[in-house]
């Protein structure tokens, strides 16, 4: 709270040095504008990044890194307490010790060490805090400072404050890419731990997938065998099940809002459809497992079929509904970008107008349907919620799709959500699903853009 | 294109017979009618996901009371007669309740039958009884006909959704309490009133005393936290690659990752998140503060993406006038590109919002699935939001949380739809054909 109380007066400093410059500027011409080499407003922006900037640089800095600083010298202080413990119980002392010095609810009665660690933990981090205000408090009143008497009529005002703004410009579209190298980083980085417990050959290829890791010797069952094949075709049953769905009726609605609906369905039909891609996947997935789940079990039981009551069929039917708008938009634009000229051409030689589209306008459109398709094929495999909460938790190897199979994305959350231990194999194996889902899907997109764009030249 | 074929002598004849011709047009009205099926069946799936929701969750709106005639002893509650607060907050007011059930059922013996009984009303009970009562002490001495919520099983009973003519074993209401609630009903005893705890209410174990307002609370901070960073960060990077940035091999790159991550798996961003944000910086678990975090990045590309097409939509005619009157570049963009553009790019931002909205799986990575009872106060609080309260609800066991998470889906799909609506007016206002 304190350090947003901090940044809010730093924000109110920078604009008051804005309004400052800006009139100091103008009473240094005496109100003549024409006098001054930049606008009155460039001058108060100078002032302005010279105030705000190096400090809300120094505060963010600060804050990355003063946790990490602060433990460091805590654990540094107990050295001697800490000395015979492994990695995992100093990280367990050190939540105890961080818990305590927040207040809140520690897990173990603290011992006199934690309790001091916790006093001196407080103590740095009000210390830190007020270093770091002290620092922002000198920064700011400096920069002010140096911009007030930078300000002159002559001042080149405008270029600097515009190559500043720029740079700003060019940071900001930086950060995408800092994303994905993010991404990469931190899923190679614990994939690479995990592969050095588990050996990738018997990742990609084994055939037994239960990642719960036995915690004494002695307890039964929980080998720990990392096979993740029948986690790969559950996703596959799951991903081919929603494309059953989605690919036919998709493409049908596209054709039939391209070429023989009136602008007044479209209008109607369009938006409707795209509800269904507004729609939460969580509100997908309660309905995978509360309606449709159950409804194919009734009707298998009716017809005397064991359906499991997560069956890959609900799961993989649900998603291919919530799949449908994404190949019927994608599908109806790379339709409507066919030339009329080809309509026209068949037109004149007979044809009626489902020839035309399937012998003409399909085959010409081909490109763009299979990007849109590898598209959805994409947006499936990454779906998470839906199969959480309708596709199961076991690990079968199978293609029946009654029974319940396991996806990737159920995988990673099963095997993160409630977890705070990040040693284990059984955390690990998460990040090298992840990895594995974040490459396919990758693959997946590049070529389905890259195939897209290629079409679309063509008839540009 | 040339085929092959055209140089030599056509063998067969075109079949112009009738039969033919009328082959042809049922070929052709199959195809119009396989597309309007395709229509018809998505839109049933609408219809039928739309009215499930709607048909299961209306019912959690109401919520059933019960009357009971509560005799507020001074002696009990406020035995030193100094109407002190903290005295008041001490007393035990369920045994009152439990008093005044007894009174109404004094037909009732026996320890088992009596704890029947006192299952008819929520476990909050004695709670609402002290809120009343301290908000008004002068009623200690009189006698009180106050409406208590429920336990849920009854609530449910009441609605139709637990069956009375399945065995008693099979459902969570017995018989005994079915006929005093039958009882209490002949009386005028009982209502359904409108459900203002599910409105203003976190979590709660107990169905009847669960509301979605720690949810609702949590959302807006989490949304508020990815608005204030994508918002600023896409306008800036869609300005500086649509007008500033040389076309070269970099920007190219840049052009290609930021489609890419469009459409990377919105659980691989919880992924990042879960390593970056909380082992590598060491940020709260759960909190909106990374949760926003999150989102930011995720909904970053469609900010960008949309910004652009917006930045794009302005005629260069506009960019030529401002730098033939002496504009910086800069100053046309600020001043002339970019106002014409915002429309455009606020409509993105808010279709980018509405998405981040509903966004569950990142968040469950990131440990905002806890259970979190009290409204969040800041933006480092424990807290939850809205999707992953309907996947927690989901979850629960109680047949009176499947309404409730219908309910919840409800308030979820009102605020997409306001946010989507104004996405929509705004575009309908401020759109401009050049």
């Amino acid at each position: 709270m304190n350090t947003i109380i901090l940044i809010i007066v730093l924000l109110g400093l920078t604009t008051f040095a804005y309004r400052y410059g800006r009139r100091k500027a103008l009473t240094s011409v005496e109100g003549r504008v024409a006098n001054l080499h930049s606008l009155p407003s460039y001058h108060g922006a100078y002032v302005a990044l010279w105030c705000g900037l190096p400090a809300l640089i120094v505060v963010a800095l600060w804050l990355i890194l003063q946790t990490d600083l602060v433990e460091r010298m805590v654990l540094s202080g107990i050295s001697d307490g800490i000395s015979g413990m492994t990695k995992g119980q100093i990280s367990l002392l050190l939540s105890d010790i961080r818990n305590l010095a927040t207040g809140d609810i520690t897990s173990r009665t603290p011992s006199p060490m934690v309790q001091a660690a916790a006093a001196h933990y407080v103590e740095l981090q009000r210390l830190g805090f007020m270093l770091m205000t002290g620092a922002a408090v000198i920064l700011t009143s400096g920069g002010l400072y140096f911009g007030l008497k930078a300000i002159q009529p002559t001042l080149r005002a405008r270029p600097q404050v515009e190559r500043i703004v720029r740079w700003l410009l060019l940071i900001a579209s930086v950060i995408a890419i800092l994303t994905t190298i993010g991404i990469i980083l931190s899923l190679m980085f614990e994939s690479i731990r995990f592969f050095g417990q588990v050996n990738p050959i018997e990742f990609l290829f084994g055939l037994t997938w239960s990642p719960q890791t036995a915690l004494r010797a002695d307890q039964v069952g929980g080998s720990g065998a990392f096979g993740a094949v029948p986690v790969f075709a559950g996703t596959l049953l799951i991903t081919v099940i929603a494309m059953i769905v989605a690919v036919p009726i998709g493409l049908m609605a596209a054709i039939y809002m391209a070429e023989y609906a009136s602008p007044t369905t479209r209008s109607l039909v369009k938006p409707a459809l795209e509800i269904l891609a507004g729609i939460p996947t969580v509100v997908y997935g309660f309905f995978a497992a509360l309606t449709i789940g159950p409804l194919f079990r009734g009707a298998g039981e009716s017809i005397g079929l064991s359906v499991a009551s997560e069956s890959a069929l609900a799961a993989g039917l649900v998603m291919g509904v919530m799949i449908i708008p994404f190949v019927s938009s994608l599908s109806d634009d790379v339709i409507n970008a066919v030339p009329q000229s080809l309509r026209d051409g068949s037109y004149a030689l007979g044809a009626t107008q489902s020839e035309t589209i399937r012998q003409v306008i399909l085959p010409a459109s081909l490109h763009g349907i299979v990007g849109a398709i590898l598209l959805a094929v994409s947006r499936a495999i990454g779906e998470t919620m839906i199969v959480v909460m309708a596709a199961g938790l076991s690990a079968n190897l199978t293609a029946n799709p009654l029974e319940a199979v396991t996806t990737v994305t159920v995988q990673i959350v099963t095997l993160l959500v409630g977890d705070q231990e990040f040693d284990s194999a059984k955390t690990l194996a998460a990040f090298a699903l992840g990895l594995v889902l974040f490459l396919v899907t990758l693959a997946l997109n590049v070529v389905a853009l890259r195939v897209v764009r290629k079409y679309r030249e063509e008839y540009d | 294109m040339t085929d092959p074929t055209i140089d030599q002598p056509i063998t067969r004849k075109p079949d112009f017979s009738a039969t033919h011709l009328r082959k042809r047009y049922r070929a052709e009205a199959r195809f119009k009618f396989y597309g309007v099926a395709a229509i018809f069946a998505a839109l049933a799936m609408l219809a039928i996901l739309l009215g499930s929701i709607i048909s299961t969750g209306s019912s959690a709106f109401t919520q059933t009371e019960i009357a009971l005639d509560i005799k507020l002893d001074a002696a009990k509650i406020d035995p030193d007669g100094t109407r002190d607060p903290e005295s008041l907050a001490r007393a035990n007011y369920r045994t009152i309740v439990r008093d005044a059930m007894r009174a109404q059922f004094p037909e009732v013996s026996g320890r088992r039958d009596l704890r029947k009984l006192y299952k008819l009303v929520s476990t909050g009970s004695d709670f609402t009884l002290r809120q009343i009562v301290e908000a008004d002490p002068a009623l200690i001495g009189t006698t009180q006909t106050i409406w208590f919520k429920s336990s849920a099983d009854l609530d449910q009973l009441n609605k139709g959704a637990i069956p009375r003519d399945v065995p008693e074993g099979d459902r969570r209401v017995n018989d005994a309490q079915i006929t005093w609630f039958d009882a209490l009903s002949d009386d005028g005893r009982t209502r359904r009133s409108f459900n203002t705890t599910f409105f203003t209410s976190g979590d709660s174990r107990e169905p009847e005393q669960a509301g979605v307002w720690g949810a609702v609370v949590g959302t807006m901070l989490t949304l508020f936290v990815t608005l204030v960073l994508s918002f600023p960060i896409g306008v800036m990077s869609a300005v500086y690659l649509e007008e500033f940035a040389p076309k070269n091999r970099w920007t190219d790159l840049i052009e290609v990752n930021i489609n890419n991550l469009a459409a990377v798996p919105s659980i691989v961003f919880g992924l990042l998140g879960l390593a970056v944000f909380l082992n590598f910086f060491g940020l709260p678990r759960s909190a909106p503060l990374v949760g926003g975090l999150v989102l930011a990045l995720m909904t970053l590309p469609t900010v960008i993406i949309a910004g652009r097409a917006a930045l794009q939509s302005v005629p260069p005619s506009i960019r030529e006038a401002a730098l033939g009157v002496g504009a910086s570049p800069l100053q046309t963009v600020s001043h002339h590109v970019l106002p014409l553009a915002m429309p455009g790019i606020l409509t993105g931002t808010i279709i980018g919002m509405a998405r981040a909205l509903g966004e569950t799986a990142p968040l469950l990575m990131i440990g905002m699935v806890a259970f979190i009872v009290d409204i969040p106060r800041g933006f480092t609080d424990a807290a939850t939001v809205l999707p992953v309260q309907v996947f927690l609800w989901a979850d629960a066991p109680e047949r009176a949380f499947v309404e409730r998470t219908s309910a919840a889906i409800m308030v979820l799909l009102a605020f997409l739809i306001l946010m989507n609506l104004a996405a929509v007016l705004l575009r309908r206002k401020f759109e401009r054909r050049w």
